[in-house]
């Protein structure tokens, strides 16, 4: 309780980060999986604005390196569900264990 | 308790307790709407450390974009309900899973707290919207336009591997 300080966001982040790690390991689900990714991402940025904010608030990397994470998990969510629904035509399964052959 | 404090503790618990829920819900489609909350309490968590560009780029970004995806994608292969929730959370892999994980939870924790960190006195932030974008269009300038490169090759290239086999129309 009391003065909310850098450490309070980070064990925040570190328990977020524990729960995506726990989602991609035992979900079969290709989209499940996904939304652990998600919230590992998410930790990691919050982090960098966590470190922005009581590291150096003159100066704004943190926040900006936090832009590009957005991007690219932009990008890594739209490549993901491509292959998944690709992966659903081709194997008719999106569960993760059970793609296993490269090629139909 | 002043105001920050009492929005940090309920942003906080708005962020980790629907992710808990990821973990322990069953249905695919309810762990989508928890992972919204979670994503939502993280915007409030970037408002209150002063960053307001990013708490409302990350409600548009996720909420409004790769939360829609997510739907879209749990929709187009979720045609059969008992296939999709075959075999989750069951057998071994999850006892090894829930112990990896608590592993690194602990790990990071136990790290968090010997930690001595150093800490510059909070001072008050400014808008962040006006420099972010000084700062992508001049030190920034060429990770920014990789980027848009890589945007432009992930929309192409997600375009294609989604597409319909011609002989399947």
């Amino acid at each position: 309780m009391g003065h909310i300080g850098l450490s309070h966001y980070l064990v925040v982040a570190a328990i977020m980060f524990a729960l995506g790690v726990a989602v991609v390991l035992t979900r079969r689900n290709a989209i499940a999986v996904l939304c652990g990714l998600e919230l590992m991402l998410n930790a990691a940025a919050l982090n960098f604005v966590a470190f922005n904010r009581f590291g150096s608030p003159n100066r704004l990397d943190g926040q900006i390196f936090t832009v590009f994470i957005m991007t690219l998990a932009a990008a890594e969510a739209a490549t993901i569900l491509a292959i998944v629904l690709n992966v659903y035509h081709t194997l008719n399964t999106v569960r993760v264990d059970e793609v296993d052959s490269m090629k139909e | 308790m002043d105001w920050p404090t009492i929005m940090w503790w309920v942003f906080a618990a708005v962020t980790l307790i629907p992710a808990l829920m990821i973990v322990l819900s069953k249905d695919i489609v309810r762990l989508a709407f928890w992972l919204l909350a979670s994503l939502s309490g993280i915007a409030g968590l970037y408002v209150l450390l002063g960053a307001d560009f990013l708490g409302f780029a990350q409600i548009l970004v996720y909420i409004g974009g790769i939360m829609v995806l997510i739907l879209f994608g749990i929709m187009m292969t979720n045609r059969d309900a008992v296939l999709m929730r075959r075999g989750e959370n069951t057998g071994g892999t999850t006892v090894v899973g829930l112990l990896i994980a608590s592993v690194s939870a602990l790990g990071l924790l136990k790290v968090i707290s010997d930690t001595k960190w150093k800490e510059v006195p909070p001072v008050d932030m400014p808008a962040t919207t006006s420099p972010i974008g000084e700062a992508l269009l001049t030190d920034y300038v060429l990770p920014f336009e990789l980027v848009s490169i890589l945007l432009l090759v992930v929309l192409c290239g997600a375009a294609y591997i989604a597409r319909r086999r011609a002989e399947e129309n």
